[in-house]
């Protein structure tokens, strides 16, 4: 199959690329950007005349809910979501039920995203036996299973000195290890950030020191054993201040936030909505501004959609019963860019946050267009408006605190392996058959 | 955003939090109890202003007191009551808290009024009611305790006259305090002149003045000519979790001992929200000595009550009226 997208504007920051370019594909490779290959007959051509066309989003962390939480999400619903917001490639964390701590449950995985056949899913194993903190995990096993890092998921390892020989034989190993920052204890005790929200509401606080304790910690141990670590879901500005200084003595630290937290903030809990129920929690005003800030700066290199699809029932009840998480897929690319359009971000910034930075932390080939790379491409357009409407979402999970939000930016198209995997109203924008 | 517990026209329609409410309508509310207030003298004590009506009291957290004047406040309006005390446990088995609801509304009840243990929780249930039930917030979690907070206003009137010339002191464990929050909310709208909270950084919320309220953690420095002191129970359980070395040294520090006593204006008032621990929080020669107004809340616990339950159904009937 021999494809052609003509016309658009290609921004494909790995290559410094930003200019209205045609792409050639064939054989599910991009073959050309800009000049025609000689004799070149594509098979279809995808008019993208003022659309924006660059690599398939890689969302560095993503729950699916799979395998056995079938009634809540299924892995193929969740890739179709994911290929609905432009995503191609995603990464799902270890701590799922079965936890991913054995080969085996690494390929139960594998076989279940094989079937469901779409996006291209990556595993991050468990770093310790049952994520209980106390044991290493067969992470040579691991690794040769086909995961791409370790991590410890959301359980926070209390015992340092477990986790100091666990990022030793990670570092042994080469793999990256993940991390979701928290002290137990601080967080324990909480459900929102602690300030003058949880004072109103009388709700349990989560001190922002509940993040800046674990870095400072995490970054010793890292600093100690030369591991390659990438901290997930910052929350706080001083967390970020906190790994540029690490990035400043050259530590290999990189870094991802989630586009709740550089649009919410506590504020957004407002009479108990349990939607805005997420961990960690969303902050300040002013850490959302930090965060902002360290995007722009490059301190935090990722934007991820954390997705954590849950049905009606786990957001129903009194807001510390209820589940924290939310469904991130579909919102991922519009929340991103909406921050170009608060000029908070830089069109190109804002995309490669998206594509080549977390590919690069991954270590996947993916998230740039070079000649004769996989053409997992992603078309959207500026100029389209349209409402969140949550209910409307591919994904099982309904759960997002944006519906009503407006945005730009629409995915028309998405391709993965040279496919069309995803078109938005598809007679209206195809030119069919033509040279 | 609390604006859900008024109805179009600015009446209550549920009566969940201080926060939002207008000063008009705390008056009302007051000014109302007043009334209710003088029946207590008479031999008949009822009044038929809400006959046929049914009412229940859902506690989903153990309370006497509360439950009891609640109970009491609805007798005397004439309804028919029902006290149910629901173990969460047996809403967590299976039954979920609005599998509950829905349950008790298909008997019809034209009000709730609910004690829950989890913040947020009257909340949760107005906004998942039928549209022609109330609901009456008992005290939730950590957060609001809106007609304790009224009946405390309305002590405090009675003994001093004007809110904007008082300066009102609350001592203890603010942090976990529903009594606390609710009152500090009332006092603002009411435009108390000062209100401090008194205690240690352990048991006072984070960011405490964006409450709008004076913090100490001395009670020399803090009681310092108040016109009302509030006592606040402190929860035993509290000497777990490391917020508090023993009930010792809390009374040590925080007890309202007659020595403190001193310090505040000569004819300061003290209340408490009771149950009181003696020798904890207040010395029992003050709880029981002549600036106490403690037993008076409890009696002027029933007359607010009374008032908020006959506002509220109040509002219903204008509903209806309107939708005819």
């Amino acid at each position: 199959m021999k494809l052609k997208i003509s016309n658009g504007r290609v921004i494909d920051p790995a290559n410094y690329i930003d200019d209205q370019l045609d792409v050639y594909i064939d054989n599910g490779l991009v073959l050309a950007v800009g000049k025609s290959p000689e004799a070149f007959i594509p098979d279809r051509v995808i008019d993208a005349t003022d659309q924006i066309v660059c690599p398939g989003l890689v969302d560095i962390s993503a729950r699916l809910g799979e395998p056995s939480q079938q009634h809540t999400s299924s892995i193929s619903s969740e890739t179709r979501a994911a290929i609905k917001g432009g995503i191609t490639t995603l990464c799902t964390p270890p701590d799922t039920d079965p936890i991913i701590d054995s080969p085996a449950a690494v390929e139960l995985l594998e076989d279940r995203a094989t079937k469901a056949g779409s996006a291209n899913i990556y595993i991050i194993g468990a770093l310790t036996q049952k994520l209980e903190g106390e044991l290493l995990s067969e992470m040579l096993a691991l690794k040769q299973a086909g995961c791409i890092g370790v991590s410890n998921g959301l359980s926070p390892i209390r015992n340092t000195l477990v986790l100091r020989r666990a990022m030793e034989y990670a570092a042994t190993l080469d793999l990256t290890i993940f991390i979701n920052a928290a002290d137990p204890w601080l967080q324990s005790q909480g459900c929102i950030h602690e300030g003058m929200v949880s004072t109103r509401l009388g709700l349990g606080g989560i001190p922002e020191a509940a993040e800046t304790i674990a870095i400072a910690r995490d970054i010793s141990l890292i600093e100690h054993s030369h591991v390659t670590a990438h901290f997930h879901n910052i929350s706080s500005g001083k967390s970020a201040a906190m790994i540029k200084e690490a990035q400043e003595r050259g530590l290999p630290i990189t870094a991802d936030v989630s586009p709740h937290h550089l649009h919410l903030s506590e504020h957004d809990i407002g009479n108990y909505d349990s939607l805005s129920h997420v961990i960690p929690p969303l902050r300040s005003t002013r850490d959302r501004e930090q965060l902002q800030q360290s995007v722009r700066e490059g301190v935090i290199g990722t934007i991820s959609s954390h997705h954590h699809p849950l049905d009606n029932d786990a957001k129903l009840g009194p807001f510390a019963d209820t589940t924290p998480g939310i469904s991130g897929l579909e919102t991922l690319l519009p929340l991103t860019l909406k921050l170009v359009d608060d000029e908070e971000l830089s069109l190109q910034q804002a995309i490669a946050s998206l594509t080549i930075n977390p590919a690069r932390v991954l270590g996947l080939d993916a998230g740039h267009l070079t000649v004769g790379s996989k053409a997992d491409i992603c078309i959207f357009n500026p100029e389209s408006h349209c409402e969140c409407l949550p209910e409307q979402f591919i994904s099982a999970g309904k759960n997002s605190p944006f519906a009503g939000w407006h945005f730009r930016n629409e995915v028309s198209f998405t391709l993965l392996n040279g496919r069309v995997l995803y078109e938005r109203e598809p007679n209206h924008l195809l030119s069919g058959h033509s040279n | 955003m609390t604006n859900n517990q008024l109805t179009e026209s600015g009446r209550l329609k549920h009566f969940l939090t201080i926060e939002g409410l207008k000063r008009d309508l705390l008056t009302d509310i007051m000014d109302h109890a007043e009334q209710f207030s003088s029946l207590s003298g008479r031999q008949v004590k009822k009044v038929p202003l809400l006959r046929g009506k049914t009412i229940m009291n859902l506690f989903f957290e153990n309370s006497t007191r509360t439950r009891t004047t609640f109970e009491l406040a609805a007798k005397r309006l004439s309804a028919d009551v029902l006290n149910l005390n629901i173990n969460t446990s047996a809403t967590s088995k299976g039954e979920s808290l609005l599998d509950t609801l829905h349950n008790l509304q298909a008997m019809h009840a034209d009000m709730f009024v609910v004690r829950h243990n989890k913040s947020g929780a009257a909340e949760f249930i107005a906004q998942h009611v039928a549209p022609h039930v109330s609901v009456i917030n008992a005290g939730d979690g950590c957060h609001a305790h809106p007609t304790q907070a009224m009946l405390d206003m309305f002590t405090i009137r009675r003994h001093k006259q004007h809110f904007p010339d008082l300066c009102v002191a609350i001592v203890g464990d603010v942090l976990h305090s529903r009594v606390a929050r609710s009152q500090i909310q009332a006092l603002a709208t009411l435009g108390v002149g000062e209100v401090r909270i008194i205690g240690p950084q352990t048991l006072l919320p984070a960011d405490s003045q964006t409450l709008g309220v004076h913090v100490y953690h001395d009670m020399e420095k803090g009681l310092k000519d108040v016109d009302v002191i509030i006592t606040l129970r402190l929860q035993i359980e509290r000497m777990q979790g490391a917020l508090l070395p023993s009930p010792q040294e809390y009374y040590e520090s925080y007890g309202l001992t007659e020595e403190k006593l001193k310090l505040a204006k000569p004819d300061a008032i003290v209340m408490h929200p009771g149950p009181i621990n003696r020798g904890v929080e207040i010395a029992s020669s003050i709880a029981d000595g002549p600036q106490s107004v403690i037993l008076e809340q409890v009696t002027h616990g029933i007359a607010v009550r009374m008032a908020v339950m006959s506002m509220v159904l109040g509002s219903q009937s204008e509903q209806q009226d309107d939708s005819t």
